[in-house]
């Protein structure tokens, strides 16, 4: 399908039906704040989103979702289509997703711009899914009673049909009478208690074309005269290409072009094959950018020296310095977590076509809206001109999400100088030491305890790179000048809420290293401080740790709910095999709250997580399979990082480049995990990101009973 | 060169060191079997040789000539392998990009061993990244497909 050069929406869903088989419900609910952001999230959209969405029925029957977001693994191929088919009562079996294209109707509900991040899917839909499936049945109904000569009020809906008396209409053959029928203004929604589709575990809808290989990834996209390039890119962040020398990559059979793009040189061929060999080929000289000295000892050594130094204040309540310098009992400690790769199996890769008057990209990407505009600056023409094809992504974890549109925009330069559809494709070196990492951080803490043993002073600094300075979304800042994603976890802390003198500073250093979110971004190290110093401290105080957390999140009722939930299903207290420990972990994220319990053991010096029981409560389980799919996702993405994670620089260089060299989870060190739901009527929160947090620190405090020796690095080094 | 791929004969035209992996992709349109490092280090294009598992991003094209080759395309006509309908079953996928990998290398292992342990799971998936986590599915999976196997067989 392809956008139109200018198209109001509802043109624009009669065009897209046209190119599709079948005909076409198209919903066009009116805003009731405020339209979509045109450019990117430079401002954020007030409260309530425009609610239009879309969906086809066909004359066979069959149902169409189109995404307005992007599969990457986290289960909203199924989930989404489940809250339409709740309100629309479908046939399940009828049901065929697709991604939406990139256009402004896909925004997502809160953002303003259509992207794919935060856990936000399912809560930026739930209202925006519902109302489309409630308007639809709406439509149904009321073409149904027409043909029959029956009040609306006579008919009910089942399995993706009317029904009304004896009579029994599908909604394939009601589907172009409903199509023509002006959509209602408001529509009611279910009582969740007559729900029959939200709540019930359901399978992945995407599962028979990920199991017979045919699902199509970007790096899968064909089509005729299509090239393939890779991009010889400098050794060093920002440094620039000087001079060429492309004689010998020429002769390589299969290279048809090398062209010179602002990122350096790209190599253009038939197949993958022969571009790799042609860059291999090439000889370049570069000019050393800032990043050329950078080496991370020397940065954390300037971090250690910038936490004594006054930061930008994240949160402040009484005199922390003074009560912490006067107090009986302190525990000083410093924390450091390391630069990370996401490392999504597939490695980046975009595909462009340019035309005179359009662009069509093909890419796996979390970033549709910027990716679009992007795209249009770099090939001269409008966002509306630039057509978008979201394929499935081999992973995301927040790498193809980058403000920067970094791998799209390379890829529309490679084409527009090849003068040719080329598909750029990244190799797994490339992907891992192109940049974009999870930032290293360190946090030096004082905090001072009571008699009773609880905090009576907090002291906290921190300091890395903020993610977001420099992007739009520094908007987001306020007057103190602090990134909320560099501090999110300890500045908004529940541990914090009752110590009367607590500070939270920040500093933001800067440097050539391009850095991002990654999965559960600033919980990726916060969750690990606060959950590990909290275990600390409750081991000084002689409290166990359970009961320790329960005394601190006294009026906190979601947190305790899964701390409690874990405990008493990882028989916390209870007796276990020797040689082994367990450690928990309680943190909030992205709207949802998860405890874990990991039972841990040292095996010839390494470390052994047997079982993981973890808890969450993520408000209303639309598809309970998803949720216990992501916590288990999480965990091995945590625990990967912990036992293992760490991107390391050189004389500028980055000294990691593949699976040998930057280890991630594999089978044999997988957990058993259970996971619980708690049973809630709360708005959904997230759980793409949630499972991550805990992890580190739940295996960390299992250590420390194991062996008593306290562990503040990731990744963990026990001996 | 002559290369026989899921039962068809293909003459390609590839140099001799070029990857089974890329004369695949790239050359024969068989696009189930994943690039994901390599160095064969992940396992995401892992196909069968002559029955056996190989890494095809470290198997030269030559290596595979005269021999016959099974991608994901070709293990079962119609998805029904048993290692194919027990992750149906036990939704083992997420964003699916190196399953084609650990199916493969799933039904290589129960061929060769019909009733596998935890530890012979381990053992025989531990060169298969996934970056989603599926594994404990994965295990559960294996299990659940040796199963099927042997009740199809009886």
């Amino acid at each position: 399908m392809s956008a139109p050069a200018d198209p109001t929406r509802r043109e624009f869903l009669r065009k897209a039906a046209l190119s599709a088989t079948g005909l076409v419900i198209a919903f066009h609910v009116p805003a009731r704040r405020r339209a979509w952001a045109a450019e990117p999230a430079v401002s954020k959209p007030a409260a309530l989103p425009p609610a239009n969405a879309f969906l086809r029925i066909g004359t066979d029957d069959t149902v169409t979702v189109l995404l307005a977001h992007s599969e990457m693994g986290q289960g909203i191929w199924t989930s989404l289509p489940m809250l339409i088919a709740e309100e629309l009562d479908a046939d399940w079996s009828k049901i065929r997703v697709e991604h939406a294209p990139a256009a402004p109707a896909y925004a997502h509900t809160v953002w303003g711009i259509q992207a794919t991040g935060g856990s936000t899917t399912t809560s930026s839909e739930f209202d925006r899914y519902r109302q489309v499936g409630a308007t639809a049945r709406v439509l149904l109904v009321q073409a149904a009673a027409q043909r029959l000569g029956v009040a609306p009020s006579t008919c009910r809906t089942e399995n993706g049909a009317v029904v009304a008396g004896e009579r029994r209409l599908r909604y394939g053959e009601l589907a172009a009478e409903a199509a023509a029928l002006t959509a209602p203004e408001a529509v009611t929604l279910k009582d969740p208690k007559d729900w029959k589709v939200i709540g019930q575990p359901t399978r992945r809808l995407d599962t028979p074309e990920k199991v017979d290989g045919s699902a199509v990834f970007g790096l899968d996209v064909r089509f005729d005269g299509l090239l393939t390039a890779v991009v010889a890119r400098s050794p060093t962040f920002g440094g620039r290409m000087k001079s060429f020398d492309d004689t010998a990559a020429r002769t390589v059979p299969g290279v048809r072009k090398v062209v010179a793009v602002p990122s350096g040189v790209a190599v253009v061929a038939d197949h993958f094959w022969a571009a790799e060999a042609g860059r291999e080929a090439l000889e370049i000289e570069w000019e050393p950018g800032p990043g050329t000295p950078l080496d991370s000892t020397a940065l954390l050594a300037e971090f250690r020296r910038l936490a004594d130094q006054p930061g930008r204040i994240a949160a402040s309540t009484g005199d922390a310095p003074a009560a912490v310098a006067g107090a009986k009992r302190t525990i000083a400690a410093d924390y450091v977590v390391p630069f990370l790769a996401h490392a999504a199996m597939e490695p980046l890769n975009c595909t462009v076509r340019l035309g005179p008057q359009n662009c069509e990209i093909w890419t796996g990407t979390q970033f549709q809206t910027s990716d679009q505009q992007a795209a249009a600056r770099i090939a001269g023409l409008k966002p509306e001109q630039v057509t978008l094809h979201t394929t499935f992504l081999g992973g995301g974890f927040g790498r193809r999400a980058t403000p920067t549109s970094d791998f799209v925009s390379e890829a529309v330069h490679v084409a527009k100088a090849a003068g040719a559809p080329v598909k750029t494709v990244w190799t797994r070196e490339d992907d891992m030491r192109g940049g974009y990492y999870r930032p290293m951080y360190l946090h030096r803490v004082r905090v001072a305890q009571g008699d009773d043993g609880l905090p009576t002073a907090w002291d906290h600094v921190i300091v890395g790179q903020s993610i977001l300075a420099g992007t739009p979304f520094a908007s987001e800042f306020g007057a103190s000048g602090v990134d909320p994603s560099s501090v999110e976890g300890t500045s908004d802390s529940p541990y914090l809420k009752n110590v009367p003198n607590h500070r939270v500073q920040l500093h933001d250093h800067q440097c050539a290293i391009p850095v991002l979110w990654w999965r559960s971004v600033g919980h990726s190290h916060t969750a690990f401080v606060m959950e590990t110093l909290v275990d600390e401290l409750a081991h000084a105080a002689g409290v166990d740790a359970v009961a320790y957390r329960r005394r601190l999140l006294a009026g906190h009722p979601r947190h305790l709910g899964v701390l409690e939930l874990a405990a008493q299903k990882s028989g916390w207290g209870g007796p276990l095999p020797a040689g082994r420990a367990r450690g928990i972990a309680v943190h909030e994220s992205f709207g949802s709250y998860v405890a874990q319990v990991a039972e841990v053991s040292l095996e010839a010096g390494r470390i052994r997580v047997h079982r993981v029981t973890c808890a969450i409560d993520c408000g209303i389980a639309v598809n309970p399979l998803t949720i216990e799919a992501q916590m288990e996702s999480g965990i091995a993405f945590g625990l990967g990082a912990a036992l293992h994670g760490a991107i390391t620089f050189k004389d500028g260089r980055v000294q990691q480049s593949n699976f040998d060299d930057y280890p991630v989870l594999r089978l044999p060190e997988m957990p058993a995990v259970d996971v619980h739901i708690v049973p809630s009527t709360a708005r959904p929160g997230g759980v793409g990101e949630p499972g991550t947090p805990p992890i580190a620190p739940a295996v960390a405090n299992a250590l420390a009973a194991l062996t008593g020796r306290r562990l503040r690095e990731l990744p963990l080094r026990p001996a | 060169m002559k290369l026989s791929v899921n039962g068809t004969e293909h003459e390609v035209d590839a140099p001799a060191d070029m990857p089974l992996l890329w004369v695949l992709r790239d050359l024969l349109g068989l696009t189930g079997t994943k690039y994901g490092c390599g160095i064969a280090q992940c396992g995401a294009c892992l196909v069968h040789v002559d029955g056996r598992p190989r890494k095809s991003c470290m198997t030269t094209a030559a290596f595979a000539e005269g021999k016959s080759v099974t991608t994901i395309e070709g293990l079962s006509k119609d998805g029904g392998h048993p290692v194919q309908r027990a992750w149906s079953e036990l939704d083992v996928v997420q964003c699916g990009y190196c399953q084609s990998g650990q199916i493969m290398a799933a039904a290589s292992l129960i061929a060769a061993n019909p009733r596998p342990t935890d530890a012979d799971i381990d053992t025989a998936l531990e060169g298969q990244i996934c970056r989603c986590g599926t594994y404990p599915r994965i295990r559960a999976a294996v299990h659940r497909a040796a199963e099927l196997s042997r009740e199809s067989q009886s």
